[in-house]
């Protein structure tokens, strides 16, 4: 059987792109291709990632300028057809920026960049990123970055949980939604959010810094499974 | 005749601002107790290569809504200036 292609876009300024090409081919039957921002062409890829990182400094925004580049065209179109795709940290940034998500994310309440593994649970295990987790789980996942305070209007946040499109909550360690569990500010916890269609997910942690036992946790890994469990039709 | 527009980029009343809230605290602890608050913004310079101000100040509020600012959390406002 061939290869599944999957896609992760490479930014000027990203840094996560190697960690997540890395994640990728750690799956057999799936094969990473790198996508450059000033490309058109998404080389077969049946999925796409876009990676954490600081696409071109984070300047204006984290994410702003990003939106804009070659590559991010063909991705909207992508997304738009059906086809999944997954931001991560700032890749959710990206996301935001793109409008294939709703919402924004400010800087940390408290300031300060956060680099540091948090708790967190997939509060909707129906997604196709997340058929592998159970709810009642709680995931240890790392979060790097200074701005992933997730803000949208409240009508906007009634309509997210209206459609179950929270995906994924910070949490204590048992698991419960708690401002004391919420590490940078966002509206009800909120960590990742997926579009009402169902193919484009972001989300603050780092998944694939937790795709191996040598990393200190395999938490991220399902959601990859369950992502090419998808595309692969198992 | 060129325009040059300002353009000033600022956080929504109800976003935290983080870095406004840092720069108060600095200035309360040099003593500048009258100091209330801090909001800080981004200040930007687009020099348009239009003809009529209509066309200037058409594409500086597209620019501002499209690029320079994010609409979900920041409001924008822009001055519009002839230059010789």
């Amino acid at each position: 059987m061939s290869e599944i292609i999957v896609g992760v876009v490479v930014f000027p300024g990203s840094n996560c792109d190697h960690d997540t090409e890395h994640a990728v081919a750690s799956f057999s039957g799936i094969k990473p291709v790198m996508l450059w921002h000033n490309d058109h062409d998404l080389q077969g890829a049946k999925a796409i990632i876009l990676p954490g990182g600081f696409s071109y400094g984070d300047y204006l925004r984290a994410g702003s300028i990003a939106r804009f580049s070659p590559i991010m065209q063909e991705v909207i179109d992508f997304a738009g057809k059906g086809f999944p795709v997954l931001g991560i940290c700032n890749g959710f940034q990206v996301l935001l920026e793109s409008g294939l998500l709703e919402g924004a994310l400010s800087r940390n309440r408290d300031k300060k960049f956060l680099c540091c593994q948090t708790s967190i649970r997939a509060v909707n295990c129906s997604t196709i990123f997340t058929t592998l987790y159970k709810e009642d789980e709680v995931l240890s996942i790392p979060i790097a970055h200074g701005e992933g305070n997730y803000f949208a209007p409240p009508e906007v946040i009634e309509s997210l949980e209206e459609h179950d499109q929270v995906v994924f909550k910070y949490t204590d360690a048992q698991g419960l939604v708690t401002d004391d569990a919420n590490p940078n500010g966002s509206l009800r916890n909120i960590a990742g959010i997926i579009n009402r269609q169902g193919n484009v997910l972001g989300l603050m942690p780092h998944p694939e810094r937790a795709n191996d036992k040598l990393l200190g946790s395999l938490d991220g890994r399902r959601l990859f499974e369950s992502l090419f469990c998808h595309i692969s039709g198992v | 005749m060129p325009y040059l527009a300002k353009i000033k980029v600022t956080l929504r009343q109800s976003i935290l601002d983080v870095q406004g809230k840092a720069v108060d605290h600095a200035l309360k602890n040099l003593g500048y107790r009258t100091v209330e608050s801090i909001r800080i913004g981004k200040y930007i310079e687009v020099t348009i290569n239009e003809e009529e101000i209509v066309e200037a100040e058409r594409i500086g509020n597209e620019i501002s809504m499209k690029l320079l600012s994010n609409p979900v959390m920041e409001n924008y406002s822009m001055e519009l200036e002839h230059i010789n």
